[in-house]
């Protein structure tokens, strides 16, 4: 084992001494939660609505009132006519309607029902739904007071509730995609790089004519990197929790070794498109292309995956972000055990080992 | 027992042909040179000796063992030195030699008589970055880690190429020294001079053998007479002699021109007359023996020729 | 007007603690061709690009072409040519296509670059190979190509950084015929070279050890002084006796 070690030594040596690239991959996880903590948010504070109340009558004062008084919202325009609708959305600035019908409050006394209706301005759908969503939280929960007094015994009375993130705080919901897009990002991107780097200098030639195998090769290189990417995800856990509050629910034994898998698995990933690739400018691309960016946009990290169109939603399976992010957020969120996520952690592990599989099938023992 | 054998090797990359037809063998204890300009196809033979291309046609052993074949059990065996400089640029010297040491199973002190004669040289500066030594000192220390497991044969691909004329030398004194202690090496470089400091060369040229000898049998094979004349207007006199009806071969050679004449025996006085009449007077004209360079542009011409 | 195309006086040039090139003094007359020898490591390179405007010197004096090097180094730039080591031509473009690139930097407007181009291209018997890519010629072809791009606008001097290496010995020479060629013109030609046979083709010789000139003068005035008939002898006795170790 004398030259593995060697090996092994040989590569801790020469990326500790790189120290540009080093503050790289130390300075940007830390700068990129801090940056999608602090900067990007989906929560709705202070967003300008609009009112137009037909009714003038006391339900549709009060529901005015409670809108008013809530964070999310801040009546800025009082409409007089439907006609002013459309113009006052022209401005840009209001992202809501609301309308009462005329005779609300009798409307909803005699005939049981009276109709709301709620105008979103839509060329920013997250919020148009974000707001949406809390307008009628407000309208909903205010009914529920209402039927309580007037009519005891009113059908159906939904409740709702949300569970495990209650404020729908967002940094919640990108620390565990974080994760997985650091890890992929300095895994995957620094292995290719790595290994191409050998063949480009031509050292691959003299560690090709000598006792070393190409396993070692391939483990020798991919090792240091492990290690740098469990150091990340402890720096990226002990950051959220104690500057962003992220809860952390479940176990953290299970958690580290999720992680490592996950590690694992981009680490596989990036042998295989160094084993292929002939130069680190290749390398680089097809590991942005086919992997970063994937692991941003279909993994569920930003953007839901059950909100995708079918055949992304497809994709999205064979991206092993999408895994671990369900397997992460059930660990961090939702306290799941082993026993609820085994299905995500054997899709993992399948993953890495075919990569593994076929990168050592790959890797060229020639120069041709 | 030969230690390398090259029989018949062909191989093309795309539309181009790096070698066709290569035959030769290194016996054991030999120094033994390919040597060629850029393009000849040296460094493809190099790959294949090391095993790291595979021939299209014809069959190689080295050290008895198929290149193709047995490729994992030759790799361990061999020192190779590749044509672009191969170490790390960002380890130190001894770390170098301690990595090249530890992936070959050995340390630097099991070898180290082997290659003190060299490393001795750089140990003073032990701990600078491989990437901060001269063109020189990067050629011994490379030396130094293809030697560092005592290799049964030494492939060194163009040393000396880009180095200064005295790192040369020193070189070929190291070699001189290993070719002693009984290692076989085969060297490849593009400078002719080198040539005479091999035990046998193959003189090769767009992927074909021109020939392959000792240098001393080489020299002599030079088929025709050569002249050497001296005139302190070196260019007025090439093309005066290109002018003269009976020139075969004209190429300067630093102070002197080499020429051949196309009749087998040539009357100076002629030549002299001639030159005076071109306003060069009292040329020094004198009967000299090729060296390896003039007998490779012989045999390239009489190639072009085919 | 001076009579020499390069004069230096004490040109220096430290890095921190370390003085790459000591005091040269070096003249190149015009129209001649002058080799600049040394070893790896001795300074060349570095008092090249002092010469050529590349670095400003630490102190010293140096004209060339009658320009300043501290003052003028953008025009030594556009009256000299230069050719390094890898030839500097682009390998995925045609031969033609570098003319006119390299023609176009060097000034040449579209008549003169015109006319140039179809000049080039025949005298160097390219004809066959004009729509072909570089990188697809051999070696010996690259290398008489970027020496003509090198002179493509009729600079008085040209400064050739190993402009032989590699190639095999009947191109090399038919190389110094072009260079004797160019300097019959009158054009100053400053070559550096690793043969030492090359030595011998130059009208004036210097050897660089240790950042300093240690031998200037012609070929046979040198093999005079020294005793010996080859260059290649003084060379390595010189240079071997260098201090700087790292050799």
């Amino acid at each position: 084992m004398n030259s593995f070690r060697g090996f092994v030594i040989k590569e801790f040596k020469q990326i500790y001494r790189d120290t540009r690239t080093l503050v790289v991959l130390f300075g940007m996880p830390v700068l990129m939660l801090l940056i999608f903590g602090f900067a990007i948010r989906n929560e709705v504070n202070n967003a300008k609505v609009g009112v137009l109340d037909l009714a003038k009558d006391e339900v549709s004062s009060v529901i005015i009132q409670k809108v008013s008084s809530s964070k999310a919202f801040q009546i800025d325009a009082y409409l007089t006519s439907y006609d002013e609708v459309e113009s006052i959305f022209r401005k840009g600035d209001i992202k809501e309607i609301i309308v009462f019908e005329k005779d609300f409050t009798r409307n909803l006394t005699r005939k049981g029902n009276a109709s709301i209706q709620i105008i979103t301005d839509a060329t920013d759908p997250n919020l148009a739904n974000i707001v949406q969503t809390y307008t009628k939280a407000i309208i909903g929960d205010y009914v529920q007071e209402l039927n309580a007094n007037i009519k005891p015994d009113v059908g159906i009375k939904t409740r709702t509730k949300m569970m495990y993130n209650e404020e729908l705080a967002s940094v919640n919901l990108f620390v565990p995609g974080l994760i997985a897009v650091i890890l992929m990002l300095v895994s995957a991107l620094m292995t290719s790089i790595s290994i191409t780097k050998e063949k480009e200098m031509g050292n691959m030639e003299i560690l090709l004519v000598s006792p070393l195998k190409p396993s070692h090769i391939i483990i020798g290189k991919v090792l240091p990197y492990l290690v740098l990417s469990i150091v990340n995800v402890f720096t990226i856990l002990i950051l959220s929790k104690f500057i962003f509050g992220v809860p952390f629910v479940g176990s953290y034994l299970l958690f580290f070794a999720e992680s490592i898998l996950f590690i694992v698995t981009a680490l596989s990933l990036g042998v295989f498109i160094s084993s292929v690739a002939n130069n680190q400018q290749t390398a680089m691309m097809v590991s942005l292309v086919v992997l970063l960016l994937p692991t941003i946009l279909l993994s569920g990290f930003i953007f839901p995956v059950e909100s995708m169109p079918f055949p992304l939603q497809v994709i999205s399976n064979i991206i092993p972000a999408k895994w671990f992010l369900v397997i992460v957020r059930g660990i961090m969120l939702k306290g799941s055990g082993i026993l609820i996520i085994w299905k995500e952690t054997a899709i993992l592990i399948g993953i890495t080992l075919v990569f593994m599989t076929l990168s050592l099938k790959n890797f060229k023992v020639r120069l041709q | 027992m030969a230690k390398v054998q090259l029989h018949n090797i062909s191989k093309s990359f795309g539309n181009v042909q790096a070698v066709r037809d290569v035959t030769l063998e290194v016996n054991s204890g030999e120094l033994y040179g390919f040597i060629g300009p850029d393009g000849a196809g040296k460094t493809t033979l190099f790959r294949i000796l090391t095993t790291l291309l595979i021939p299209d046609e014809g069959s190689c052993t080295v050290l008895g063992l198929d290149v193709v074949k047995d490729y994992k059990k030759i790799r361990p065996k061999l020192g190779y030195m590749p044509g672009r400089f191969s170490l790390y640029q960002d380890l130190t010297v001894e770390e170098n030699m301690q990595f090249f040491a530890s992936v070959f199973n050995t340390t630097i002190e099991e070898n180290y008589d082997l290659v003190k004669p060299i490393y001795s040289q750089l140990e003073p500066f032990k701990n600078r970055f491989a990437g901060n030594l001269s063109g020189g000192m990067k050629q011994k220390l490379a030396l130094s880690c293809a030697l560092i497991h005592k290799p049964e044969l030494l492939l060194l691909d163009e040393p000396t190429t880009g180095v200064d004329a005295v790192s040369r030398k020193e070189f070929w004194e190291m070699l001189a020294m290993l070719k002693n202690e009984g290692i076989t090496i085969v060297v490849s470089t593009p400078y002719m001079d080198e040539a005479e400091k091999c035990d046998r060369v193959a003189l090769i040229d767009k992927g074909k053998i021109l020939r392959v000898d000792t240098p001393e049998n080489i020299i002599s094979s030079f088929e025709k007479t050569l002249y050497g004349i001296k005139h302190p207007s070196k260019y007025t006199l090439i093309m005066a002699l290109r002018e003269y009806p009976y020139a075969d071969s004209v190429q300067p050679f630093g102070e002197f021109v080499h020429y051949t004449d196309q009749r087998h025996e040539f009357p100076v006085q002629d030549l002299l007359e001639f030159l005076t009449s071109k306003n060069l007077t009292d040329a020094e004209i004198r009967p000299i023996f090729a060296n390896i360079e003039d007998v490779f542009m012989e045999l390239m011409e009489a190639q072009t020729n085919e | 007007m001076s009579n020499y195309a390069i004069e230096t006086d004490k040109l220096t040039k430290i890095f921190g603690e370390f003085t790459a090139v000591d005091e040269i003094t070096i003249n190149v007359k015009k129209g001649e061709i002058f080799g600049f020898l040394g070893a790896n490591g001795a300074g060349k390179t570095t008092a090249m690009k002092m010469l050529t405007g590349l670095l400003t010197p630490t102190s010293g004096k140096a004209l060339v072409s009658g320009y300043d090097v501290y003052t003028h180094s953008e025009s030594i730039k556009k009256n000299i040519g230069y050719m390094s080591q890898k030839f500097s031509l682009y390998d995925d473009l045609t031969p033609e296509e570098n003319i006119r690139f390299y023609g176009g930097i060097y000034g040449l407007d579209g008549q003169q670059l015109s006319k140039k181009r179809k000049e080039l291209i025949q005298s160097l018997e390219l004809e066959e190979v004009r729509k072909k890519l570089v990188g697809s010629l051999p070696l010996g072809w690259k290398q008489k190509l970027a020496f003509a791009i090198s002179i493509i606008h009729d600079p008085s001097i040209v400064f050739l950084d190993e402009p032989t290496g590699g190639v095999d010995p009947t191109t090399r020479r038919q190389f110094w015929e072009r260079i004797y060629q160019v300097a019959e013109k009158g054009v100053t030609v400053f070559v550096t070279t690793h043969y030492m046979d090359e030595a011998e083709y130059c009208d004036t010789v210097s050897i660089m050890v240790d950042g300093k000139i240690e031998a200037m003068d012609s070929p046979k005035n040198l093999k005079e002084t020294f005793k010996t008939d080859s260059i290649e002898d003084i060379f390595i006795r010189l240079a071997r006796a260098a201090k700087r170790g790292d050799r």
